[in-house]
């Protein structure tokens, strides 16, 4: 199974594609530049040709030099065209697999295939391109080498499942169309006017519009204006109103269209092996994450959406998602469509039966004191030098910073559970923070002075790939908190939980298997 | 078991809220040297600019570097004792308690079950005072390294082979 291979031949069409791309931009700002006076459309032609030659040249380079090997422990991949560097992937260092199509690939029927090794973006191994099929076969090769190498050392018949099944599993959910109309909505956003900037500045460069020009707009401004000003106050009131209107348009419009590219076709599925999920319109991912890395959970809200019940559920483990620590796994769900997917992750949810404890109310006053201090200070000079009046707005922003400090405190609470650890945050809606109490690594209590003179603290527990931290707990309480929770670790090993290292194989399946006991 | 008498640190109950083992007092001489050292550049600047207004018969002379001097005297005496004495540890059979900070209070537990690796770092100026730095790392984001300073040399390399051992113990 060692023999050399390379990736997919018509990978060096997409990178053809792609330096024929930049060859016709080049070509065109030859064009319309003035070089070379009359002769300068064949110039350009020329140089364009020239460009993409090269580029398909070096892509075929690229492609004839990057060989990658399937070896019985590792996989190696060597490349350079000048430079060779050769490196090697141990299959029980690969967190998981994950297979990308980005939409000039899948129309070709190939994928970029990454293996994800914790080490963090740039560092993860990733083959660009495969055909589709090969793959599929690569990742479910990759799932059964590291079978192999953990039941060659574990208990025998602890993994049930054969590979052929591994991926077909039970839907556990899945956003259709209406659902992720509902999502966009309520992902509001003004993001299109900051594009619009950045094309407004590609117009400057290429035309010789001066869009930063301000006479020009000014002028504009004002021809608009005396319009405007002829129309009187109630015909100018509409046209704030119409504003408004169109900008709250505009912004679920992006949300909109933002959303249905991302997580068009959102299946979340739950395997033997664990959990896959595939979203994305054009650019289609396809992420498979092992249930035993999954380290704890984080449940998110809006400050809206939270009104309606939508909630978002992510897992925290040592791989990363595209930029966030953590994998989004339900971005947009009611609570009882995350609850199975919690289940069949190890965790439980806080029911009626979890004894919450809130946090100090001397936490409470101290951070509304101090929020709404930096707001009175400000609103000093303001007073002494500013026009008379304004100084009823920060005063105001004290009142406010006071009222939301106070409305924070009634999410701010924490539950210590069997085998788990519940945290709450947030300062108009809920962030809700889950993690075993095995898998922590250490407990921290923190305090700063005026923690000390009031007799609370912050409790840091460690957590492998993401953080989990509980402020404004009082002493007592944060210290029996620590107790208990070392308690439970000290009796178990790092070798012996599913570790995120995967240090100690042999210990792997025990570790898990207890870690679902424990839940 | 043969580890455990060399610390007496097996026989001990566990308390996370016990009484602190106390660093060795070199460390405070250390942390004394360290805030000397820190002080100088303020010191120069300050001389600098003494010598400069006295050319110009603007102040009094020592108007700059006298309070500066009185300023980092104070620290210089105050200060390295308080952070030597805000500094303990505790260790017990399963685990380490590293307790820091002088007005920001920080107090880590970390059990040895937990522990990735181990550091012995010593430099120039602990390596003087024949002291050294315990640095234990975990997998945790937060806390990715807890570091107790100021141990004997020689505790701290048992200290090593003390939560190695118990590693090892654990993970057979």
């Amino acid at each position: 199974m060692s023999e050399l291979r390379r990736t997919a031949p018509l990978s060096v069409a997409v990178g053809a594609l792609g330096s024929i791309r930049s060859a016709i931009i080049t070509g065109l700002a030859i064009a319309f530049s003035g070089i070379g006076d009359a002769n300068r459309f064949w110039v350009a032609l020329g140089v364009g040709t020239a460009a993409a030659a090269i580029g398909t040249f070096g892509a075929w380079l690229k492609w004839h030099r990057l060989t990658y090997a399937i070896g019985a422990e590792d996989i190696r991949v060597e490349s350079g065209v000048l430079s060779r560097s050769a490196r090697s992937v141990p299959y029980e260092r690969i967190q998981d697999v994950s297979l990308e199509a980005k939409p000039l690939p899948r129309l070709l029927g190939l994928v970029a295939v990454k293996f994800e090794t914790g080490a963090g973006g740039a560092d993860d191994l990733s083959l660009q391109y495969l055909s589709t099929a090969e793959g599929e076969r690569l990742r479910q090769l990759v799932r059964e080498r590291r079978e192999d190498e953990q039941t060659g050392q574990a208990e025998p018949g602890a993994v049930a499942a054969p590979a052929a099944q591994a991926d077909e599993g039970d839907v556990l959910f899945a956003m259709g169309p209406g659902r992720l109309l509902t999502f966009g909505l309520f992902e509001f956003s003004l993001a299109v006017f900051a594009v619009l900037g950045g094309l407004l500045q590609y117009v400057d460069n290429v035309t010789d519009l001066d869009v930063w020009n301000v006479d020009l707009w000014w002028g504009w401004l004002k021809e608009q204006g005396s319009t405007v000003a002829t129309l009187g106050p109630y015909a100018q009131a509409l046209g704030v109103v119409a504003g408004a209107i169109g900008l709250v348009i505009v912004g679920s419009a992006t949300g909109v269209v933002r959303t249905f590219l991302r997580d068009w076709g959102f299946t979340l599925t739950r395997s033997a092996r664990g959990f896959r999920r595939q979203r994305g319109l054009f650019t289609r991912t396809d992420v498979v994450m092992p249930v035993h890395r999954v380290q704890g959970l984080v449940i998110g809200t809006g400050l809206i959406r939270y009104r309606f019940g939508w909630h978002g559920l992510s897992f925290v483990s040592l791989a990363q998602d595209a930029e966030s620590e953590s994998h989004v796994v339900a971005p947009f769900a009611q609570m009882d469509e995350l609850a199975p997917i919690v289940t069949a992750a190890g965790f439980r949810l806080p029911d009626d039966a979890t004894a919450w404890q809130r946090a100090s109310t001397r936490h409470r006053t101290d951070k509304a004191l101090l929020d709404s201090a930096l707001f009175v200070l400000a609103a000093i000079p303001v007073g002494v030098f500013g026009p008379p009046g304004l100084f009823l707005v920060p005063l105001g922003a004290a009142v406010v910073a006071v009222a939301a400090n106070l409305y924070a405190w009634e999410f701010r609470r924490f539950a210590l559970g069997e085998a788990q650890i519940f945290a709450t945050s947030g300062f108009m809606s809920p962030t809700t923070r889950i993690a075993t109490r095995l898998k922590l690594h250490s407990v921290e209590i923190a305090q700063g002075p005026l923690a000390r003179l009031r007799g609370y603290a912050t409790v840091h527990c460690g957590l492998a790939g993401g953080s989990f931290a509980i402020a404004g707990v009082p002493l007592a309480e944060a210290r029996a908190l620590r107790a208990s929770v070392l308690e439970t670790i000290a009796s178990t090993d790092y070798s012996r939980l599913d570790g995120p290292l995967d240090q100690a194989l042999s210990g792997a399946q025990s570790g898990f298997s207890a870690n679902l006991a424990a839940t | 078991m043969d580890h455990a008498p060399a610390l007496g640190a097996s026989a001990l109950p566990v308390d996370d809220d016990g009484a602190l083992t106390r660093l060795h007092p070199n460390y405070s001489h250390a942390l004394r040297v360290q805030t000397v050292l820190g002080a100088i550049p303020f010191l120069a600047v300050s001389l600098g600019l003494e010598f400069a207004q006295i050319a110009k018969g603007l102040l009094p002379q020592g108007a700059i570097a006298g309070p500066v001097l009185l300023i980092a005297l104070a620290l210089v005496i105050r200060i390295p004792q308080s952070r030597y004495n805000a500094r303990g540890y505790q260790i017990s059979a399963d685990r380490l308690r590293v307790v820091r900070g002088f007005l920001w209070r920080s107090d880590t537990v970390v059990p040895f079950g937990r522990v990735q690796h181990i550091d012995v770092d010593q430099g120039p100026l602990e390596r003087f005072f024949g002291i050294a730095t315990l640095t234990l790392h975990t997998a945790g984001n937060h806390n990715a390294s807890v570091s107790l300073p100021g141990l004997g040399e020689d505790l701290a390399r048992e200290m090593r082979e003390d939560i190695r051992a118990h590693i090892r113990r654990e993970s057979l």
